[in-house]
């Protein structure tokens, strides 16, 4: 098993390290996959801690100037490690200014990420930084655990409003209830809603526009004005809306009625996933 | 105008109606009377009056003029409810609080009357919020009785002169000691705290005095605790009128200009913790 990579362009540094702050912000630890062509963060929370699941899947080839990897057996030629993305934020903090970044793979005392960070330097020496991050490598048997989680029929399919007015609104709501109303139909239009004692609150987002595949796939007998609706926790939407720092190209959700509700992200080479289950 | 499609059975139902273009312009003059839960609206067609009290010794008084409203509306003479301000508020800066630039909330306010919600449009880029608060049954509030006639000692001071003093307040001490007088020290800010007394002198000419009307020295001591909230009036506001009657009672009025140039005023009055009557005759 083994596993080198190098960054060496400074955009693609500031956006690999966007990328972990978004997935640090989310979860607390998550599981790195390697592959080939591909890195993953996984999360597959348990229903206990509330259910929600992310599925992060970035292509090598857009942040890695050099990127080997070997993985345990020639047929599965991957890496699944559990690592604690908050570590590799940090490490990354002190990479901004960096002529090149170094992630491997390493065996010190126990399993570690190593990210070694070649700061410029004024003298002919150089200044190198280097982050032991500790790592737990995930067993083959374990693997199936991690599996793409697959995306029930969706009774709606809609883009997202500016991220940034969703998150202010929802931000205010939490400061009232714990969960929120989330319901959009086929016409474009989505609603946030909160009922307490105190207030009703309802955010109405219109000519939101549907994906293409929206009106083929989901529901050809369904009408365009019938809204579909989950209740879902409001802190883990916050923390979605709040935490995520890719500037998505597109935002878009699809909600499956009473069930859950699940956000992609995607920019460029990058798409985020997250999976939040409706309460009952 | 996206909001008026809202009101589909127009304005004669509703016994007050207001509308305004920034919400900024009443939500930040709120945010400078935001102490406790819980406020009391007096609607009249002069305007609204929004008031917060504390402990039964210290009132504010937020006064958002009928001008400052686009379309203002009272049926009755007046309209009395009580409301969550924490949530009110949270409705009103439901977009934010510090907006893109360019871009502003605008806001439209109904209310039925007696045991209805108190109903806000919110707009802001095409899209909308509603929000229906719960009106409570209307508490008596505290009349302080503070007339003009029994005025003993007033100053007006530029805000800036006073936020440096109340941001660097020795909150050991459990009072704030107010000294005006018409000879020295003239205005003198004084805490009793853990590490010693403090004393802050303002010359009577200072650049920073507008007006000082001193007919004789008065010394009260007013609870810290009290007068704290008032720093977030004293924060939004270019000046303030300071000002002790026969009794001891304080009124601190502030004046706030908002994102429109546009005057507003909150008041804040305070008994005093004891009787120091050192007042001369």
């Amino acid at each position: 098993m083994r596993f080198r990579a190098k960054i060496v362009d400074l955009g693609c540094l500031n956006h690999f390290t966007r990328v972990s702050n978004t997935i640090s912000k989310l979860a607390k630890t998550c599981t790195l996959r390697l592959s080939p062509d591909k890195l993953y963060f996984i999360l597959s929370d348990k229903v206990a801690n509330g259910g929600v699941s992310m599925w992060c899947e970035l292509g090598q080839g857009n942040f890695f100037d050099e990127f080997q990897m070997e993985g345990v057996a020639a047929d599965h030629n991957e890496i699944y490690l559990e690592l604690t993305p908050e570590n590799l934020s940090r490490a990354l903090k002190t990479a901004q200014n960096a002529k090149t970044v170094k992630i491997k793979l390493t065996n010190k005392h126990c399993p570690c990420l190593t990210v070694a960070v070649e700061l410029p330097s004024l003298s002919s020496s150089s200044r190198i930084v280097t982050h032991d991050i500790p790592v737990g490598v995930i067993p083959r048997k374990l693997w199936t655990d991690f599996r793409e989680p697959t995306v029930p029929d969706f009774d709606v399919s809609i883009y997202l409003p500016v991220l940034k007015t969703m998150k202010s609104v929802v931000e205010r709501m939490k400061n009232i209830s714990n969960h929120v109303v989330i319901e959009a139909n086929l016409k474009g239009e989505m609603n946030l809603k909160i009922e307490t004692d105190l207030v009703c609150i309802t955010t109405h987002f219109k000519d939101l526009g549907n994906p293409p595949w929206a009106s083929e796939d989901a529901s050809q007998d369904r009408d365009s004005e019938n809204m579909a609706e989950a209740r879902i926790d409001i802190k883990k939407l916050l923390q979605f809306l709040a935490g995520q720092q890719v500037n998505p190209t597109k935002a878009l959700c699809n909600i499956v009625h009473n069930r859950i509700v699940h956000f992609i992200l995607l920019h460029e080479d990058v798409s985020l996933q997250y999976f939040i289950p409706a309460l009952s | 105008m996206p909001l008026s499609t809202q009101d589909e059975d127009g304005n004669d139902q509703y016994i007050l109606v207001a509308s305004l273009d920034n919400v900024r312009n009443l939500s930040n003059i709120l945010k400078a009377i935001h102490f406790r839960d819980h406020a009391a609206c007096f609607a009249t067609t002069n305007g609204i009056k929004v008031t917060v009290e504390n402990a039964k010794c210290l009132q504010a008084n937020a006064f958002i003029q009928a001008g400052i409203f686009q379309e203002f509306i009272v049926q009755e003479e007046s309209v009395t409810f009580r409301i969550n301000l924490t949530v009110l508020l949270d409705c009103l800066t439901i977009f934010g609080s510090t907006p893109l630039p360019g871009t502003s909330t605008a806001l439209r306010m109904c209310y039925r009357g007696y045991g209805y919600p108190l109903t806000l449009f919110l707009e802001e880029g095409g899209v909308v919020t509603v929000c229906k608060i719960n009106t409570q049954e209307p508490e008596d509030t505290l009349d302080f009785d503070f007339c003009s006639t029994n005025v003993i000692n007033k100053i007006i001071l530029q805000s800036e002169g006073l936020r440096e003093a109340f941001a660097e307040l020795d909150m050991t001490s459990e009072v704030l000691q107010i000294t005006m007088s018409p000879e020295k020290p003239y205005f003198r800010l004084s805490t009793f705290g853990n590490s010693g007394s403090s004393h802050l002198d303002y010359p009577k000419d200072s650049d920073l005095m507008e007006a000082f009307h001193c007919n004789q020295t008065q010394t009260n001591r007013y609870k810290i605790s009290l007068l704290k909230p008032s720093t977030k009036a004293l924060a939004l506001s270019c000046k303030v009128s300071i000002r002790t009657d026969n009794r001891g009672f304080l009124s601190l009025q502030y004046m706030i200009k908002n994102e429109d140039g546009q005057i507003c005023f909150v008041e804040y009055y305070c008994c005093p913790d004891e009787d120091v009557s050192d007042s001369e005759p």
